[in-house]
């Protein structure tokens, strides 16, 4: 309960219960307390009744990407728990339809064909992969619906019917490269993946931005999803000795690539060469182990160690909910971000109506976000800070960097229209 | 490329280079002494190897959890009291799937191939339901972890030592076990000529059973031994299927030696590729140069001839 | 096996299974189901196609593929080419730095449509190469594997080591291939949306004619005598090789036509869901084509029609109920068809419903029961389960 007092309408709406009844001057006062009729505020077929509405909440729980879209299902079910507790949206509660997207793209499409059709969701929330979200793509604009999705991706995409609650590449990677120059004076870089979409497409705008600085990209180095043998890649970063590896390897990989740097006899903590990572969150880390990548360093917008009121509450929420044991990643936080964002849309909207809630949504601002405060731009990402965090043995980050203005997100950097 | 580099660097990356090479080839050896074992012996093609690894894998996790929590003094020896488990643990489940499935199907090899998937299906969600879809970490006594120093630029992991320890032991063994043991001979009578074993007063069915569980209890050492450089989670065996059964198939089926060369000629190709392409590529040439060899010739590196 | 006349082959039992097939597909689905749900059944039944191919490739002739995704995928990417060169008009793509070629290759910095994409410009060469790149690939596999005999085992492990092959090089190369996310937001065929339920409700319908057509094909290639040694190859590939057949051929030929099946259902696939990726070409979805050709039964051409369509019905049911139990449930599949019911269904319609059959054709004394029984005790009885042994 004690995210109670998070949000002023929980009170706002006892006081005002009994005017529900009151005409539209009322509502516009205080638009999100009184609940205005269903007709008002769904124009168009939604399942919203007088005290409910629904939602999707679609990603993998079986299948090989249930390992990294299990935190976002936990954050999504939690924020709209806390908004159900703090008197729902519009007067209505929150009722979810969860689906199992099953690592498997077409299963994803199909799955939001039902729950926009058949279910007739006001929102999804969804997705973590570029390859599902770009195969639910279609399906959300055909039957224009909107998603929410919590993932850092490698950008190159604007859909109106998307809010991309993560960051895009550049404002991970911009940031990031601009600090290891100018605080640990970086001068050549090592460029290593798993091989698809994003890591070569995060690569190739960190490349763009290292060389623009005059700096130099000594190797550029991708392997396949799930390879787990990198003696030869960590035989040729000694070889090159570059003073920052910009690692982007996902999944099982990664766990065989940080204990072989290890076992390698490469010490993280000296800093040379110094690891600078956008793919490793808390959530990898259990898997890799805390003692293994002592010393990185990760470029993201948030981590579980911020120290903000609303962070801890967040994080004590979130434990609370699913067991002390949980860490937060990125990812998990940005999911969070997903049901809140819809519900001060819908409320400055007044509307469910998918088109008022997408005209709505720019410039809404979530002060109570755990990463600290963030604004919908007009291209429907995210204005957030990037903080660099170092790693600790016991899997956590410290964060050692912040930047001081809020990242523009430019999903279509140069070089890529 | 190398024109950078003084003679006593690339001596030092040449040397590492082999090193990794070698690293490489104990973990294939490892993956497919197992299969090998089980597919040369037997004929049986288990698609759930990879599930019987990580079988192995998740019994050093618990048994890491628990000197963690029961003995931690003896924490530093708990890798050797894990890999015996694994192999206990792996093998009897392989008697037991043996016993339940695979003894049903000796003349439907293709079948048994279908019904081993099932299998590894079953396996992995088992994983997912009792240890969670997340990898789990499994932490390695501190002394597993270092490097030797030998030079400046060359450091020899402690952990690829280990494995090429281990590799080379359980080779060793199985080499003593099949060529210098009676029960050995049994198992190369069955496989040369079923009913002559059988009328000679063999007895086959245990034969099979006992083969298919020590294949299987290799598995599960060879997944213990792999929580040192690889990751740990449900479906983390999957990503060793293809390697593995190209090796025994390239080195030509039922010869133990043969998947030893093989192990050793793929993994020193796809090093050397590695070093001077980059890693995706160096792993379809890889593969593409073994099944066009396969095609060239299909009995692969070591035949055994039988007469039938 | 001589069919006197179409009409009289209908009336046949054996065609009035097809009969009562059609009668599902064309008839009682389309009036039962929404949209909706008839465009998942559309999806599942390009999956018949390769099941279809697989009957004809396992179940005729012995050789067990794991690469069949890889012949669908293929089909699948030849579409799916050709949607997105339609998609990518100058017009449409005009904020890219290069209008006119598909949006992955812009992000990649690919600023020329690459050589072999230029004929998927084409209509009709889209078509040709649905067909023939899948049966080239096939035909290359073939005439290097079968000529020197490799087969069972051996065979399907190489076809294995293909499909992670393929999976590797599409998701490497993306700016030709649209990598992991494949060739998306696919919108319209020669000018047509494919994405309205009426496009999709006509694609269904496409897809159970041409489907109709592979069975006709495949049915017609088991009857002719070419089938008869096929299924003498399967048993007996020595004898047969002795009597002075070229072994090889047969199994190359066989292999084709099964590739060109799974090529004809990726492209279908692509237009009734919208995209194609490197997920259905790789080992794991190769191997569950395999089950639904098991299920259904190994040996019945209609048998893997309805075994495509009843685990992946099963699959959406399941995971929309139970997702964690899917995974169990479709093991269990696998490990049952093989242990229990080897023949699949149709095994067990052939040996428990086609009993109550003759009992009641008999009872009417129908004349349309008595010649069928060839045919029909042809496939039930090809089997035995020792037989189906390959021989090293």
């Amino acid at each position: 309960m004690k995210q109670r007092n998070h949000h002023t309408p929980a009170r706002g709406r006892r006081l005002l219960a009994g005017l529900a009844a009151l005409p539209a001057l009322m509502a516009l006062a205080s638009p999100v307390t009184a609940a205005p009729a269903t007709a008002e505020v769904n124009t168009t077929g939604l399942a919203v009744t007088d005290d409910t509405v629904k939602v999707g909440i679609l990603h993998s729980i079986t299948g090989t990407m249930a390992i990294s879209e299990i935190g976002s299902v936990q954050a999504e079910k939690l924020a709209i728990k806390q908004i159900n507790e703090s008197g729902g949206v519009l007067g209505r509660q929150i009722e979810y339809v969860q689906e199992d997207g099953a690592s498997d793209w077409p299963t994803f499409a199909e799955k939001t064909r039902k729950l926009l059709r058949q279910d007739k969701v006001a929102a999804i929330f969804g997705c973590w992969t570029s390859a599902s979200r770009k195969a639910v793509l279609p399906v959300m604009e055909q039957f224009n619906g909107m998603l929410y999705y919590p993932t850092f991706y490698e950008g190159l995409e604007q859909s109106p019917n998307v809010i991309y609650t993560g960051q895009e590449a550049t404002q991970q990677i911009l940031a990031g490269i601009d600090w290891a120059v100018k605080e640990k004076g970086a001068k050549t870089f090592y460029l290593l993946g798993s091989d698809y979409i994003w890591p070569r497409t995060s690569n190739k705008i960190a490349r763009i931005h290292i060389e623009k600085k005059g700096l130099k990209v000594v190797g550029e180095e991708y392997y396949p999803l799930g390879h787990t043998q990198f003696n030869s890649v960590i035989n040729k970063i000694k070889l090159r000795k570059p003073d920052v590896i910009f690692a982007s390897v996902v999944g099982g990989s990664n766990v065989a690539f940080y204990k072989q740097m290890k076992a390698a006899g490469v010490d993280f903590t000296k800093e040379s060469p110094l690891l600078l990572t956008i793919s490793v969150t808390e959530d990898e880390i259990r898997g890799i182990g805390g003692e293994n990548v002592d010393g990185i360093y990760a470029s993201m917008k948030y981590f579980q160690s911020l120290d903000n009121a609303n962070n801890q509450e967040f994080v004590a929420a979130f434990k609370d909910a699913y067991g002390d044991d949980m860490v937060i990643g990125d990812v998990t936080q940005a999911a969070y971000l997903g049901p809140w964002l819809w519900k001060m849309a819908v409320e400055k909207a007044g509307s469910f109506d998918i088109d008022k809630i997408r005209e709505a949504s720019p410039g809404i601002e979530f002060k109570k976000a755990p990463e600290g405060y963030v604004r919908i731009h007009e291209n429907h990402h995210l204005w957030s800070k990037t903080r660099i965090g170092r790693a600790q043995p016991n899997g956590q980050y410290e964060v050692v960097y912040e930047t001081k203005e809020l990242m523009e997100p430019d999903p279509f950097p140069e070089g890529y229209k | 490329m190398f024109a950078d580099y003084s003679s006593t660097e690339l001596l030092s990356i040449f040397a590492m280079q082999g090193f990794a090479g070698l690293s490489l080839f104990s973990v294939f050896v490892l993956m497919a002494m197992g299969l090998a074992i089980i597919f040369g012996q037997m004929g049986v093609i288990n698609m759930a190897h990879g599930e019987f690894m990580i079988l192995g894998a998740y019994t050093t996790y618990l048994t890491s959890q628990f000197f963690q929590t029961y003995m931690p003094g003896l924490f530093a020896g708990y890798f050797f009291v894990a890999m015996v488990l694994a192999f206990l643990i792996s093998g009897a489940l392989g008697a037991f799937v043996e016993w339940a499935m695979v003894r049903h199907l000796y003349r439907r090899p293709l079948d048994t191939l279908l019904a081993t998937w099932g299998l590894s299906l079953i396996m992995q969600q088992a994983y997912r339901s009792i240890f969670g879809a997340r990898e789990v970490g499994v932490e390695l006594p501190d002394w597993m972890m270092g490097a030797f120093q030998v030079s400046d630029l060359v450091q020899l992991p402690v952990n690829g030592l280990f494995v090429m320890i281990i590799a080379l032991s359980i080779a060793l063994a199985v080499y003593l076990l099949m060529f210098r043991s009676g029960w050995g001979r049994k198992v190369r009578a069955v496989v040369q000529n079923r009913p002559m074993a059988e009328a000679v007063g063999i007895n086959t069915a245990g034969v099979d059973r006992a083969t298919f569980a020590l294949g299987c209890g290799i598995a599960g050492v060879a997944g213990s031994a792999f929580t040192m450089i690889g990751s740990t989670g449900p479906s983390s065996g999957q990503a060793y299927i293809v390697d593995t059964f190209l090796v025994v198939v390239f080195g030509g089926a039922q010869s133990l030696i043969g998947t030893i060369v093989s192990a050793f000629s793929i993994s020193q190709a796809q090093s050397t590729m590695e070093f001077f392409l980059s890693g995706s590529m160096a792993k379809v040439l890889t593969l593409l140069t073994v099944v066009i060899i396969l095609m060239l010739r299909p009995e692969g590196l070591m035949a055994l001839k039988i007469r039938r | 096996m001589k069919t006197s006349s179409p009409l009289k082959w209908l009336l046949s039992r054996e065609g009035l299974y097809y009969l009562a097939l059609a009668l599902l597909l064309a008839v009682i689905l389309p009036l039962a189901l929404d949209p909706f749900r008839l465009n998942m059944v559309g999806k599942y039944l390009t999956y018949a196609f390769v099941a279809i191919g697989l009957v004809m490739c396992w179940g005729k002739a012995g050789i067990l593929s794991l690469g069949q995704g890889v012949f669908f995928g293929l089909g699948g990417y030849c579409m799916a080419m050709f949607l997105k060169l339609e998609a990518s008009t100058p017009e449409a793509t005009a904020h890219q730095s290069t209008p006119g070629i598909p949006d992955f290759m812009d992000w990649n910095q690919v600023t020329e449509l690459p050589w072999f994409w230029q004929p998927f410009h084409s209509f009709s060469f889209t078509l040709m190469a649905v067909l023939l790149v899948p049966g080239l690939l096939a035909f290359i596999i073939g005439v290097a594997m079968f000529k020197r005999r490799v087969s069972g085992v051996y065979f399907a492990i190489i076809t294995q080591a293909i499909a992670s092959i393929l999976t590797i090089l599409i998701i490497g190369q993306q700016g030709y291939t649209g990598g992991v996310n494949g060739i998306t937001d696919l919108q319209t065929l020669m000018g047509w949306s494919i994405r309205t339920d009426e496009a999709k409700t006509t694609l269904y319908f496409v897809a159970v004619a041409v489907l109709f057509l592979c069975l006709l094909v495949a049915r017609w290639v088991d009857h002719s005598k070419f089938g008869r040694i096929l299924l003498a190859m399967r048993d007996q590939e020595n004898r047969v090789r002795f009597s002075g057949y070229d072994v090889a051929a047969f199994k190359i030929f066989i292999f084709c036509l099964a590739a060109m099946f799974a090529g004809i259902g990726g492209a279908l696939f692509t237009l009734q869901v919208g995209f194609m990726s490197p997920s259905f070409v790789g080992i794991v979805p190769s191997i569950e084509m395999v089950v639904f050709c098991a299920l259904g039964g190994r040996y019945s051409l209609l048998g893997g029609v309805y075994g495509a369509l009843l685990v992946n019905a099963a699959k959406s049911g399941f995971s929309e109920s139970f997702p964690e139990l899917w995974p169990y449930a479709m093991g269990a599949l696998f490990i049952g068809v093989v242990l229990a019911f080897p023949n699949g269904l149709a095994g067990l319609y052939r040996r428990y419903v086609m009993p109550l059959e003759d009992r009641l054709l008999r009872g009417k004394k129908t004349p349309a029961a008595a010649p069928k029984e060839t045919t029909a005790r042809r496939d039930d009885e090809a089997l035995p389960d020792h037989l189906s042994v390959e021989k090293p």
